[in-house]
C-alpha cells in the first residue's frame, strides 16, 4: 500500500489547530500554564518511563486490553454485516473515560500539581478522575451540573465515595457545559497549584491531541483483535459522540486508511427539528467557546444555546475541535440519533447480547441499527460499547414508567 | 490607535474606569445608567458584550450578562447605547470588553467596521491573547482602534514581551488570579508587576479586578495610571432591580465618590 501523503493524522498544527479548528482561546491568566501544559506532554509523550508508567495502569488497573466481542445475536438479527462491540464498558469503573484520566494523572504529577479538578456530565468522567485521584493520592474537586446530580445519582455517591468533593453548577443549563464553565472559573483562581483533567477531546490545545493520544488505545487494540479475528481491517467503525472522545479514541488509529469508513451519532434529543438536540455539527455553526474553535450551538447573536439529550454525556452544545475538521472533510460521517432510539436500543441491546449499555453508546447503536441491513454480510462493524449502564438504569425506568 | 484614549491618558492624573454590562437592567435604564456614568466624571467607560459563558466573571456579571440576554441585548443593542453616548459627549474613550464568539458570529470584519464608524476606541476581549489575534488585529490596524490587552500576575518576563509587542492605548493589569469581583488585589504583587511593566512599556498601565470601593481605587491608582471598578457598580443594578430612578442615583453617588478615589 502506497503511504497516504495527505495524513489526517498531521493535525494538529504547531498552534494546535484541526484546519480552522482548535486553538487556544483562554484568559491570559491561564495561557502560561496552558503552554505549559503543552511543552511537558510534548516531552512526555516520547518519554520511555512515561509509557511504560501509562501502559502499566491501563494493564493492571484498567484491565486494558478491552475485549472485541462478536454480538452473534444482533448480527442474526439485524441481517446485515458481522457486528463487533469493542467492550470499553468493561474498564475500571466503566468506561472508555479512565484511559484519558491515567494518562493526564501521570502528566500532573510530573508538573508537581497537588490538587485536580475535572468536569463532568454522566459522571463517568468524573468517577474516573475521583479513582485515579484516589489512586495517586492527590485533592479532587468535581464540578458537574444540578441537573446531572440529580439523573446521576450513582455516580454522584461513588465520586464521593471515592474521596472527591463535588460541586452542584446551579448556572445556565445546570449541565455539562456549565460544569466547565465554572472547572475553568476554577482553575483561573486556582491556577498554580492545580491541573484541570478535562475529560473530553475539547478544550484549549493541547488537550484536544491529548486526550486523543490516551484514548487511541482504543483503536489500537481494535486493529489487532480484528486482524487476529478475521484477518482484514473493519469497513465501518460506529460511534457515539458528545465532545467526542470515544469516537476519536476508536477512530484514530484508522484515519489514514481509507477503506475503513467511519460513523459517528451525535444526539437528536427531542429530533433535530424540535431545537432541543445536542447535535453540534447537524445544527450548529463555528464559533469559540471553552477554549476552541469548533462547531457550537448558538444563537443568532452568538450566545450559546442549551443542548438537550437523555444522556448527561452527550448534553453538551459544543464537540471536539478535530470532529469538526474531520466533519468538513466528509472524511466521518455524522448522523443523529433521538432519545426514543437510544431507548429502544439501550433495551435491544440488553434482551439480546445481555449487555446493559449505557445510553451513549445507545445512541451509536440506534444509528448502527439503522443502516445495518442495508450492508452486506461479508461486512465487518466495530462498534465502540464506551460504557456500562448501571448508571442510567434509573433514567431509563423513569422514561419507561417504571416505579423502582 | 484611539486618539481620544491618547488624549485621556496624556496628563498625570489618574483616572477612573467604570464596566457596566450593556442592556443591563434594560435597555433603555441601561443607556440612561452610561449617561449618569459619563456625567459624574468616569474617565473611560468600559461597556460589557453579554455572553451566555463568561468563564472569567463570578456571579455578578454572570447574572447582569443573563439578564441583558434575557431582555433581547445584542450587538446592535450595544452600539446604538454607543452612538448615544457620542451624542453627548464626544470626547470620552469607551471601550467594549466582552468574550470573542460574539464578535466572531457577527462577522469580525463588520464589527471592526461598525466600532470605528461608531467612535468605539478600545477593546477588550478576554479569551483572545496574542496567539490568537491576528484574525481581528489585522482589521483594527486600519482604525483608530486600540486592541487592549490584559496582564495577569501569571505573566512572565517573556511572555510580557510578546503581549506588549502589538499594544495600544492603555494596559490592563488584572490584579488577581481569579474571576471578577470577588478576591481583593494583592498590592505586593502588584508594585512588582507594574514595575516590571513599565521598565517593558510606556503605555499607561489600569489595574482591575477585585476592586470596590473609593479607597480601593486610591491604593491601586497610588500604584497605577488608573483604577477599574465593575462587579460593585453591577451589584447596584442587581439589589435594585425594577427601581431604575433608585438606580441612576446610587450609581451617580457611587461613581463620585471612586472618582475623588483617584484624586487622593
Amino acid at each position: 500500500m502506497t503511504q497516504n501523503k495527505n495524513t489526517y493524522k498531521q493535525f494538529p498544527d504547531e498552534k494546535g489547530y484541526f484546519g480552522q479548528f482548535g486553538g487556544r482561546y483562554v484568559s491570559e491568566t491561564l495561557m502560561p500554564l496552558i503552554l505549559e501544559v503543552e511543552e511537558e506532554y510534548n516531552k512526555l509523550k516520547n518519554d520511555k518511563d512515561f509509557i511504560n508508567d501509562f501502559k502499566y495502569f491501563l494493564k493492571n488497573y484498567v484491565g486494558r486490553p478491552s475485549p472485541l466481542f462478536f454480538a452473534e445475536r444482533i448480527t442474526n438479527d439485524l441481517k446485515g454485516p458481522k457486528i463487533y462491540f469493542k467492550r470499553d464498558e468493561l474498564n475500571h469503573t466503566g468506561a472508555h473515560k479512565i484511559n484519558n484520566c491515567v494518562g493526564q494523572i501521570l502528566l500532573a504529577k510530573k508538573m508537581g500539581k497537588q490538587r485536580i479538578i475535572a468536569e463532568t456530565g454522566a459522571g463517568q468522567h468524573g468517577v474516573a478522575t475521583a479513582t485515579v485521584c484516589a489512586l495517586f493520592g492527590l485533592k479532587c474537586v468535581i464540578y458537574m451540573g444540578e441537573k446531572d446530580i440529580e439523573r446521576q445519582s450513582p455516580n454522584v455517591f461513588r465520586m464521593k465515595l471515592l474521596g472527591a468533593e463535588i460541586h452542584s453548577v446551579s448556572s445556565g443549563s445546570k449541565s455539562l457545559k456549565d460544569a466547565m464553565n465554572e472547572a475553568l472559573r476554577d482553575w483561573v483562581t486556582n491556577v498554580r497549584d492545580t491541573f484541570y483533567i478535562i475529560g473530553t477531546t475539547a478544550g484549549p490545545h493541547p488537550y484536544p491531541s491529548m486526550v486523543r493520544d490516551f484514548q487511541s488505545i482504543i483503536g489500537k487494540e481494535v486493529r489487532t483483535q480484528i486482524l487476529e479475528y478475521e484477518n482484514k481491517l473493519p469497513d465501518l467503525l460506529v460511534a457515539c459522540i458528545g465532545g467526542g472522545s470515544n469516537a476519536l479514541g476508536l477512530f484514530y488509529d484508522f484515519l489514514d486508511d481509507n477503506e475503513v469508513k467511519m460513523l459517528a451519532v451525535e444526539a437528536a434529543g427531542l429530533g433535530l427539528k424540535s431545537g432541543k438536540h445536542a447535535a453540534s455539527l447537524s445544527g450548529g455553526q463555528p464559533g469559540v467557546l471553552h477554549g476552541n474553535k469548533t462547531y457550537l450551538l448558538q444563537s443568532d447573536s452568538g450566545q450559546i444555546e442549551e443542548a438537550h439529550s437523555i444522556s448527561a454525556g452527550l448534553d453538551y452544545p459544543g464537540i471536539g475541535p478535530e470532529h469538526s475538521f474531520l466533519f468538513d472533510e466528509k472524511r466521518v460521517q455524522y448522523v443523529s440519533a433521538t432519545d426514543e432510539e437510544a431507548l429502544k436500543a439501550f433495551q435491544y441491546c440488553c434482551h439480546k447480547e445481555g449487555i446493559i449499555p449505557a445510553l451513549e453508546p445507545a445512541h451509536a447503536l440506534a444509528a448502527l441499527i439503522k443502516i445495518a441491513p442495508k450492508m452486506n454480510s461479508d461486512e465487518i462493524v466495530v462498534m465502540n460499547m464506551c460504557g456500562r449502564g448501571d448508571k442510567d438504569i434509573f433514567t431509563v425506568a423513569k422514561e419507561l414508567n417504571i416505579k423502582l | 490607535m484611539s486618539e481620544r484614549i491618547k488624549k485621556v491618558f496624556s496628563d498625570k492624573k489618574k483616572k477612573l474606569i467604570t464596566f457596566v454590562t450593556g442592556g443591563d437592567p434594560d435597555k433603555k435604564t441601561s443607556q440612561k445608567i452610561l449617561e449618569k456614568i459619563v456625567e459624574c466624571g468616569s474617565d473611560v467607560v468600559e461597556i460589557g458584550m453579554p455572553f451566555s459563558d463568561p468563564m472569567a466573571d463570578g456571579p455578578t456579571i454572570q447574572l447582569s450578562s443573563n439578564r441583558a440576554i434575557n431582555n433581547g441585548t445584542n450587538l446592535e443593542t450595544i452600539f446604538n447605547i454607543c452612538k448615544n453616548i457620542r451624542k453627548i459627549n464626544n470626547a470620552i474613550p469607551i471601550v467594549l470588553m466582552g468574550y470573542y464568539n460574539v464578535i466572531f458570529h457577527f462577522g469580525v470584519k463588520r464589527f471592526v467596521c461598525e466600532c470605528s464608524k461608531i467612535g468605539i476606541d478600545g477593546l477588550i476581549i478576554v479569551d483572545l491573547q496574542p496567539e490568537e489575534d491576528p484574525e481581528l488585529f489585522d482589521e483594527i490596524q486600519f482604525h483608530d482602534i486600540d486592541l487592549i490587552r490584559l496582564i495577569t500576575p501569571t505573566t512572565d518576563p517573556k511572555r510580557l514581551k510578546k503581549i506588549i509587542q502589538h499594544a495600544s492605548g492603555f494596559l490592563y493589569y488584572v490584579t488577581i488570579t481569579g474571576i471578577t469581583g470577588q478576591k481583593s488585589a494583592d498590592m505586593k504583587e502588584l508594585k512588582h508587576s507594574v514595575k516590571e511593566i513599565r521598565r517593558q512599556s510606556n503605555l499607561p498601565i489600569v489595574a482591575g479586578f477585585g476592586i470596590k470601593d473609593k479607597n480601593q481605587v486610591s491604593e491601586i491608582c497610588a500604584i497605577t495610571d488608573g483604577a477599574v471598578v465593575g462587579s460593585s457598580i453591577v451589584k447596584i443594578i442587581e439589589n435594585n432591580l425594577n427601581q431604575s430612578d433608585v438606580i441612576l442615583k446610587l450609581i451617580g453617588d457611587f461613581v463620585k465618590e471612586l472618582k475623588k478615589g483617584t484624586n487622593q
